[in-house]
C-alpha cells in the first residue's frame, strides 16, 4: 500500500498546527515559534552503504536563530546523534528527553539495497514522519532548545557524523533505561519516598503505559484488518465485474458492472482509513509508549539520585564516627585527616541534597508539563483521526448514492 | 437500537422462537448467570426478517397452498422446524395444520424429487444448506470459560455479540429451509407432489434415517459419472438455438457465481473483523478514561462511547452486506447448479433418443423387433420433448426469478448502506461537536 501522500488531508500530520491564540497562551508565556518539517527522501549512494538523506526545514521567528527559514540535509544517525548528546545532558537531572525512533535494520536493509516496492516506500514514509514528529517534539521543550547542540543539528550545513550510534540509538538508550530500572528495583535498600506525588505519579505512568500497549494492540490490528479488507474488497470488485459480464439481462450487467466500479471505490477508502489508522492514531500511541519510557527513566534517575545523596550521609556518619574513635585513641594526625574527610564528606551530602532537590523539582516541572502536552496531544490527533472517518463516511455516502438508482434501474 | 418495522409477519413475536431457543439451549453450557441482559439484546428481528426471507422474490402466496417456518428450537446437535400449512385445497384432512419437521427430513424430500423421472424437465430447488452451529458454539463456550480472565464489561460485551451472532446463523438457517418449502409450493407441478403432501402433513417422524455408509458410496459414484456424462454430453452441440445459448451462458454464470460468492463471503467476514477491533478499542478508550488524572479522561469516555457505538452499525453493515450480497450469491450457485441439472437431464434424454433412434435404424435394417424399436423410440422421443418444453419455461422463470432478485437485493443492500453510512457519520458529527466544544 504506498501511502498517499498527494492526498491533502491524509499525509502523515504535522501535528502540532497551531493558532496564534494557542501560542500565546503557553505557560510563562513564551512563544514557542517554531515549526519543523522532514522531507524529500533520499537515496544517497549504493549498495550496502547507501543511506537516506531527509531534508530538514525549519520555520521560525525566534530571535536566536539566524534566519527565519532554512533547511539542511540529514540522515538517520545525525539524529540518533543528537538525540544521545541531549540524552546525555539532560536524562540524569531530571528532563523528559523525546526518545528518537527506532531503528530497523530489517527495513533499512531492503531501501539500501535498492528493493523499490511498496513496502520500503512505506518504511521511508513511516520513518519519515516518526523523524518529523521526533524533532517537533524535542523543539517544543523549552529547555532542549536552548541547547547548541540542537541548533547545530537544525542550522549548521556540515555535521560531524555521529559515531557508535548502535549503542546510542533510541533503543540503545531505552535499554540504558531500563537496566537502571532493573538496579534500582534489585536495590534492597528501599527508598524513604516523603513525597507522597511521586509514588502516585509512578503509579498513574506505570497504569497509562499498560493501557496505552493495550489500545495500540488493538488499533494495530484494526489496521491489519481493514488492509484485508481492501484487499478483500477488490478482489470482490473484480469478480463482480466478471459475473456482470456473463450475466444475460442487459441492465442486471450493468447494475453489476456499476456494483464493481463502486466496491473498486470503496476498496480505496479502506485503503486510505488504513492509512489514518496507521500514522494518525497508530503511531501516537507507539511515540507514547517510547515517550512513557522516557518519563519513567527521570523516576529512576532520582532514585539514584536519591541513593546517592543518602550513601554520601551513610559515608559522613561514618567518617564521624572513625573520628570519634580516633579522639579516642588519641592519634592527632589521623584526627586531622579525619576532619578533612567529614568536611569533604559533608560537603557531599549538601550537594546530593542539593542535588536530589533539583531533580525532584524538575521532574515535577517536566511531568506538569509533559501532562499539558500529553492532554492536547492526544485531543489535537483523536479529533483529527475522527475527521478521516467522517470523511470516509462522508464518500460511502456519495458513492451508494450514485449507485441506488443503477439497481433500481434493473427492468 | 429498534427500528421501525412496517410489517411484522404475525408469527414472529417479540417472544419469538428465535428468543425461546436463545433461552432453551444456550443455557446448559453457559450457566444462568449469563442468561441475564438476554432480552436486552438489540432487536434485530424487525430488519431481518423482511430480508431474509426475501432472497427469491415473486412468491405468490396464494391462498391455495402457503406454508412457513412457524417455530424453529435449535437442541445440542439438531434443529427442529415446525413446519406450518395453510391450504384450502381438498388434498389435506385439514385447513391448518403444522409437523416437525428436521434436515434430513428436507434432504429427503429434495433428493425425492430429483430422482423422480417425472420431474425431469424442472429446476428442482435446491436443497437447504446443513445448519451449522459448530464455530459459534465453540465461541461461546470458549466465552464461558474465559470468564474470570476478563472484565465485567468485556465480558457482557462479548457476550452480546456472540448471541447476536448465533441469532443470526440460526434466523438464516430457517429462512434458507423456508424459502426451499415456499418454492416448492409456488411450483404448480412439485407443489401436488404426495411427498411434498406427506412431508407437509405427516406428523410423525418420517424415519428417514442416515444414509448407510454402501449408500453414501453408490451416491458417490453416481455423481462422478454423472459429472462424467456432463462433459460427454455438453460437448454435442444443440440444434436448438436457445438451448444452447443456455448452456453456455449457465456453465459460465454458474462458475463466476461462485467466484463472487466466496470473495464477497470473505469481504464480508474482514468487514466484521474490523468491527470487532472497534470493539477492542472503545473498551481500551473505557479503560484510560476511568482512570486517567487529567482532564482527558472525560475525551477519552466520550470517545469510547462513539466506538461503541460506531461499532454496532459496522456489524449491521457486514450483517447486511453477509445477508444481502453473500446469501443472495449463495443462493444462484446452488439454483444455477439446478438449472445446470436440468439441462444435463435434457442432455441424457436427447443422447437416449438419438440412440433410440439409432436403435430403431438398425432394428428396420435387420427386420426384427421393429414393433419394439418403434415404440421405444416414441417413448424417448415424448420424453425428450416434454422436457424440452418444460425447461424452456422453467429456465425463462429462472431468468426472471433471478434479475427480480438481485434487483431487490441490490437496491435493499444500497439502501441500507446510506442508512449505515448516514447513521455512522451523524454519531461521528455529533461527537466531534462535543468534543470541540470541550477543548
Amino acid at each position: 500500500m504506498a501511502p498517499r501522500i498527494e492526498s491533502k488531508s491524509m499525509s502523515a500530520p504535522v501535528i502540532f498546527d497551531r493558532s496564534r491564540d494557542e501560542i500565546e497562551e503557553e505557560a510563562n508565556g513564551d512563544v514557542f515559534d517554531i515549526e519543523i518539517g522532514v522531507s524529500d527522501p533520499e537515496k544517497v549512494g549504493d549498495g550496502m552503504n547507501a543511506y537516506m538523506a531527509y531534508r530538514v526545514t525549519t520555520k521560525t521567528s525566534l530571535s536566536m536563530f539566524n534566519k527565519n527559514e532554512f533547511s539542511v540535509k540529514r540522515r538517520f544517525s545525525d539524529f540518533l546523534g543528537l538525540h544521545s548528546k541531549l540524552a546525555t545532558k539532560y536524562l540524569h537531572v531530571g528532563y523528559i528527553v523525546p526518545p528518537a525512533p527506532e531503528k530497523s535494520i530489517v527495513g533499512m536493509t531492503k531501501v539500501k539495497v535498492g528493493k523499490e516496492d511498496s513496502s520500503s516506500t512505506e518504511f521511508v514514509e513511516k520513518r519519515r514522519a516518526a523523524l518529523e514528529r521526533y524533532l517537533q517534539r524535542t523543539v517544543k521543550h523549552p529547555t532542549l532548545l536552548q541547547d547548541p547542540d540542537l541548533r547545530q543539528f537544525l542550522e549548521s550545513s556540515e555535521l560531524p557524523r555521529a559515531v557508535n550510534t548502535q549503542a546510542l540509538s533510541g533503543a540503545g538508550i531505552l535499554r540504558m533505561v531500563n537496566k537502571a530500572a532493573d538496579a534500582v528495583n534489585k536495590m534492597t535498600i528501599k527508598m524513604n519516598e516523603s513525597d507522597a506525588w511521586f509514588e502516585e505519579k509512578q503509579q498513574q505512568f506505570e497504569n497509562l503505559d499498560q493501557q496505552l500497549r493495550k489500545l495500540h494492540a488493538s488499533v494495530e490490528a484494526l489496521v491489519c484488518h481493514r488492509k484485508e479488507l481492501s484487499a478483500n474488497t477488490a478482489a470482490f470488485a473484480k469478480s463482480a465485474a466478471m459475473l456482470g459480464n456473463s450475466e444475460d439481462h442487459t441492465a442486471l450487467s450493468r447494475a453489476l458492472s456499476q456494483l464493481a466500479e463502486v466496491e473498486e471505490k470503496i476498496d480505496q477508502l479502506h485503503q486510505e482509513q488504513a492509512f489514518a489508522d496507521f500514522y494518525v492514531f497508530s503511531e501516537l500511541l507507539s511515540d507514547y509508549i517510547r515517550l512513557i519510557a522516557a518519563v519513567k527513566g527521570v523516576f529512576d534517575h532520582r532514585m539514584k539520585c536519591w541513593q546517592k545523596w543518602d550513601d554520601a550521609q551513610i559515608t559522613l556518619q561514618k567518617k564521624r564516627e572513625a573520628e570519634a574513635k580516633m579522639m579516642l585513641a588519641n592519634k592527632p594526625d589521623k584526627i586531622q585527616q579525619a576532619k578533612n574527610e567529614i568536611r569533604e564528606w559533608e560537603a557531599k551530602v549538601q550537594q546530593g541534597e542539593r542535588d536530589f532537590e533539583q531533580i525532584s523539582k524538575t521532574i515535577r516541572k517536566e511531568v506538569g508539563r509533559f501532562e499539558k502536552e500529553r492532554v492536547k496531544d492526544f485531543k489535537t490527533v483523536i479529533i483529527k483521526y475522527l475527521e478521516s472517518l467522517v470523511q470516509t463516511q462522508q464518500q460511502l455516502i456519495k458513492y451508494w448514492e450514485a449507485f441506488l438508482p443503477e439497481a433500481k434501474a434493473i427492468a | 437500537m429498534r427500528t421501525g418495522c412496517l410489517f411484522r409477519p404475525a408469527h414472529l413475536q417479540p417472544t419469538s422462537p428465535a428468543l425461546r431457543f436463545l433461552r432453551a439451549c444456550v443455557s446448559p453450557w453457559l450457566g444462568a448467570a449469563m442468561m441475564e441482559g438476554l432480552d436486552d439484546g438489540p432487536d434485530f428481528l424487525s430488519e431481518e426478517d423482511r430480508g431474509l426471507r426475501a432472497i427469491n422474490v415473486d412468491l405468490q402466496s396464494d391462498a391455495a397452498l402457503q406454508v412457513d417456518i412457524s417455530d424453529a428450537l435449535s437442541e445440542r446437535d439438531k434443529v427442529k422446524f415446525t413446519v406450518h400449512t395453510k391450504s384450502s385445497l381438498p388434498n389435506f384432512k385439514q385447513n391448518e395444520f403444522s409437523v416437525v419437521r428436521q434436515h434430513e427430513e428436507f434432504i429427503w424430500l429434495h433428493d425425492s424429487f430429483v430422482e423422480n423421472e417425472d420431474y425431469a424437465g424442472y429446476i428442482i430447488p435446491p436443497a437447504p444448506p446443513r445448519p451449522d452451529f459448530d464455530a459459534s458454539r465453540e465461541k461461546l463456550q470458549k466465552l464461558g470459560e474465559g470468564e474470570g480472565s476478563m472484565t465485567k464489561e468485556e465480558f457482557t460485551k462479548m457476550k452480546q455479540e456472540l448471541e447476536a451472532e448465533y441469532l443470526a446463523i440460526f434466523k438464516k438457517t430457517v429462512a434458507m429451509h423456508e424459502v426451499f418449502l415456499c418454492r416448492v409450493a409456488a411450483h404448480p407441478i412439485l407443489r401436488k407432489d404426495l411427498n411434498f403432501h406427506v412431508f407437509l402433513e405427516y406428523n410423525q417422524d418420517l424415519s428417514v434415517r442416515g444414509k448407510n455408509k454402501k449408500e453414501k458410496l453408490e451416491d458417490f459414484f453416481k455423481n462422478m459419472v454423472k459429472s462424467a456424462d456432463g462433459v460427454i454430453v455438453s460437448g454435442v452441440k444443440d440444434v436448438d438455438d436457445f438451448f444452447e445459448h443456455e448452456r453456455t451462458f449457465l456453465l459460465e454464470y454458474h462458475n463466476r457465481v461462485k467466484d463472487a460468492s466466496a470473495k464477497s463471503d470473505r469481504m464480508t467476514r474482514s468487514h466484521k473483523s474490523a468491527a470487532d477491533d472497534y470493539n477492542r478499542i472503545g473498551s481500551s478508550l473505557y479503560a484510560l478514561g476511568t482512570q486517567d488524572s487529567t482532564d482527558i479522561c472525560k475525551f477519552f469516555l466520550k470517545v469510547s462511547e462513539l466506538f461503541d457505538k460506531t461499532r454496532k452499525i459496522e456489524a449491521r453493515v457486514s450483517a447486511d452486506e453477509d445477508l444481502k450480497l453473500s446469501d443472495l450469491l449463495k443462493y444462484y450457485l446452488r439454483e444455477s447448479q439446478a438449472a445446470k441439472d436440468l439441462l444435463y437431464r435434457r442432455s441424457r434424454s436427447l443422447v437416449d433418443y438419438e440412440n433410440a433412434n439409432k436403435a430403431l435404424d438398425k432394428a428396420r435394417a435387420k427386420n426384427k423387433d421393429v414393433l419394439q424399436a418403434e415404440t421405444s423410440q416414441q417413448v424417448c422421443c415424448q420424453k425428450f420433448e416434454k422436457i424440452s418444453e418444460s425447461a424452456k419455461q422453467e429456465l425463462i422463470d429462472f431468468k426472471t426469478r433471478r434479475v427480480a432478485a438481485f434487483r431487490k437485493n441490490l437496491v435493499e443492500l444500497a439502501e441500507l448502506e446510506l442508512k449505515h453510512a448516514k447513521g455512522n457519520l451523524q454519531l461521528l458529527q455529533s461527537c466531534l461537536a462535543v468534543l470541540n466544544g470541550d477543548t
